[in-house]
């Protein structure tokens, strides 16, 4: 009972040194993300990336934000318990959440409390489909297969192709089905289409084997790096080496703990960042990030980071008080992101149309020497 | 019928009285707090989940505390009843215009589903005992989830059509994929209210103190506590054990129904093996046996972790801290005797009883 009592007391001391800062006239911007649990790279990852703009534009002076970012754990029932607490923070504006179902979720829950969205990274179409305040600051899933094959194609990355993907995933379903599309319509040849799913993700050696017995020259991996790390690490174990093409979720193997990184040598994908740019704003961007983080930043941080910005730019355009409430604000923006040009360092000149979705050039990436080289 | 449990003999008379009151006065509390505006979004966005927890744990408490069987695949009833419910709803969409009747008819399509899907899955498993039937349960219910995860099925104006593994529904101009596979149903019109929640409870409660203070209720402990002795007195076993199973099969259908039309979109990931878990340590923690007990349970620990924000990164550390210490203290004597000296009297009787039986 002693020791219970003792516990409980440190439990309280550390609720009471819990506290937290408030800046006159800011605004509140909260956003939902894996910060725990399998996908927490990409939350955290956000979470920084955004941090970094918001402390940028708080020294500057002129409009001021307040950032505050809530645990989902890759899940809908606590993303939405997040977004409540959010909400009875006082969040103005959202970054929706980090991941598609989650932000799937949250966004239908944006559209009906009228709080204006923008997701850094949920890029499944059903987040942003029939709402009007949602919008998004990386490609769709369908964009990026289909970019992915065209990309192949014009670039005669291959002749044979072998797609391996996790068939009880959205977002690596999202991207398959339409390669498979994309690719059909530009001949692409796929010889060999396999699958996996959470519970038979460790051994990869049916699918590898299949891809290499069908003389697979380019094996295409849409899916999160972690499975990624696995076939690549099997791939060289049983002597199998075609080129490797990835998409953004293969975009964080490089800052994985316990991952050979010359196993990811040569490997392609397409993302939107590249953290070796020469651009001056990428490159003070990543130098911030490496200092207060310790890590490359990845595109999931580069979007982070961007959406604040286009925040701030939204912001200025529309004039906008901190003392707006949600419903003015939410039409105010929606104002200013269907008609404003965003300039960041996930791309120059992006646009949004009235579904939410972004138009902005993919960049084709090469893992060279542990880091990411711009492919063109 | 107030009456009967109050003139019942049985010391758990007074505790099943004081259950149906504790949860109707949570109601009115609750209400009256969100007429008042004083409820925090956080609280209100959880009213709901809590209601289809409690379900949940009732139906599990059926079937590990009253029949004694370990199942760790429950989390699967409640995807049966959340997948077919959901699509109920979205294919009366047309027929029910009336949101209430719909959610109605949903949560009651849903419980027969998996009604069924318990029948199934009882004929091979309740055929097993102990850690053999807790082993296989686990299976199935991951068994479930994967069918989910690979199953397609649309709606057009020729009907709905349905296939496995790739989408080869094929759908005419105008339908609709309701079930996508690993993208499960997106898209679902939140008909889930706490006022539906509650009286799912309440039934939940009607359904299983009913049954557990009749004949087969009896049967049930008996077989929990001697089998043997059950089977020589000429118990048909796996008769009662498969009452109880599609019973709990059923109600966790329509915990689960209750569940995914709270949300705009659901995933067979959701209803995996640490649902299943969760929802056992909801009954382990409220006592096995004692419907009042996983109620708060399931009420406590779903609200427990969004509690603990403010801790940020030691958020699930303190979860697992304070479940230590919550489980240590509650089979620690001194602490019992300690709590029991405040309870209300008229609880000390069933909840001793309620001790012994679990």
């Amino acid at each position: 009972m002693r020791k219970f009592t003792a516990l409980m007391t440190a439990v309280l001391l550390v609720a009471a040194t819990a506290g937290c800062s408030f800046a006159a006239g800011a605004f509140k911007i909260g956003g939902t993300g894996p910060l725990t649990g399998g996908a927490a790279i990409y939350g955290n990852a956000a979470k920084n990336g955004a941090q970094i703009a918001v402390d940028e534009i708080n020294a500057m002076g002129g409009i001021k934000f307040e950032l505050r970012y809530e645990d989902d754990a890759h899940d809908a029932e606590k993303a939405v318990n997040a977004y409540n607490a959010l909400k009875d923070w006082g969040m103005q504006l959202s970054l929706g959440s980090v991941t598609s179902k989650p932000c799937e979720a949250t966004s239908a829950e944006n559209f009906a409390d009228r709080i204006f969205a923008i997701t850094p990274s949920a890029s499944a179409v059903a987040v942003t489909a029939g709402k009007d305040n949602v919008f998004q600051m990386c490609f769709v899933d369908p964009n990026q297969g289909s970019a992915s094959a065209q990309y192949m194609v014009t670039k005669k990355l291959a002749n044979k192709v072998a797609v391996i993907w996790k068939n009880d995933d959205v977002y690596s379903k999202g991207i398959h089905d339409t390669f498979i599309e994309k690719a059909k319509k530009v001949g692409l040849k796929v010889v060999s289409d396999t699958t996996f799913m959470d519970g038979q993700d460790t051994d990869f050696s049916v699918q590898l084997m299949d891809a290499q017995k069908k003389g697979a020259d380019l094996v295409f991996l849409p899916m999160y790096y972690q499975h990624a790390s696995l076939i690549l690490a099997q791939a060289a174990g049983m002597g199998f080496a075609p080129k490797w093409f990835g998409v953004d979720g293969m975009d964080g193997i490089l800052t994985m703990e316990g991952f050979d990184k010359s196993l990811a040598e040569g490997v392609m994908l397409l993302t939107p960042f590249n953290a070796d740019s020469k651009d001056k704003r990428t490159a003070n961007f990543v130098a911030k990030y490496k200092k207060a983080f310790g890590e490359i930043p990845n595109q999931f941080a580069a979007d982070g980071y961007d959406c604040i910005y286009a925040y701030k730019q939204a912001l200025e355009g529309a004039k906008a008080k901190p003392d707006m409430d949600r419903k003015a604000l939410c039409t105010a923006m929606i104002a200013q992101f269907t008609t404003m040009k965003f300039s960041g360092v996930t791309g120059n000149n992006m646009t949004w149309g009235k579904d939410g979705a972004v138009t902005k050039d993919p960049k084709g990436m090469v893992i060279k020497n542990g880091a990411y080289v711009g492919l063109d | 019928m107030l009456k009967r449990y109050l003139n019942l003999k049985r010391g758990n008379a007074r505790q099943i009285f004081f259950t149906y009151m504790a949860v109707i006065a949570a109601y009115v509390i609750l209400q009256l707090m969100i007429t008042a505006g004083v409820l925090s979004s956080l609280m209100r966005s959880m009213l709901v989940p809590i209601c289809a927890y409690m379900v949940m744990a009732i139906s599990l408490n059926l079937v590990v505390g009253v029949l004694g069987e370990l199942s760790l695949g429950h989390a699967g009833f409640m995807s049966i009843g959340a997948f077919s419910g959901v699509s109920a709803a979205i294919i009366l969409q047309g027929v029910l215009p009336y949101a209430p009747l719909r959610l109605a008819a949903a949560i009651i399509i849903g419980a027969l589903f998996a009604a069924v899907a318990g029948f199934l899955i009882g004929i091979p498993v309740l055929r097993l005992k102990g850690d053999y039937l807790a082993i296989v349960t686990l299976a199935f219910g991951e068994i479930i989830k994967n069918i989910f995860n690979n199953f397609y099925m649309g709606i057009d104006s020729e009907g709905i059509s349905m296939s496995m593994l790739t989408d080869k529904t094929r759908l005419l101009e105008g339908g609709r994929l309701i079930i996508a596979g690993p993208m499960g149903i997106g898209g679902i019109q939140k008909l889930s209210t706490f006022t539906a929640g509650f009286i799912l409870t309440m039934v939940a409660l009607v359904i299983v103190f009913n049954l557990v203070n009749s004949r087969s209720g009896r049967a049930f402990m008996a077989i929990r506590d001697d089998r043997i002795a059950a089977e020589s007195v000429g118990m048909n076993i796996t008769r009662y054990k498969m009452m109880a199973f599609v019973t709990s099969a059923a109600l966790a259908g329509a915990a689960g129904c209750l569940f995914a039309m709270n949300y705009s979109t659901i995933v067979a990931n959701k209803f995996d093996f640490n649902t299943s878990i969760l929802v056992l340590v909801f009954v382990v923690l409220g006592g096995q046996g004692n419907m009042l007990g996983s109620i708060i349970a399931a009420a406590a620990l779903t609200i427990l972790p969004e509690k603990l924000r403010q801790f940020a990164d030691y958020r699930m550390l303190l979860y697992a801290v304070v479940l230590i210490a919550v489980m240590l203290c509650k089979n620690n004597e001194s602490v019992g005797e300690f709590v029991r000296r405040f309870a209300p009297r008229f609880l000390r009787s069933g909840r001793k009883e309620g001790k012994e039986n679990g």
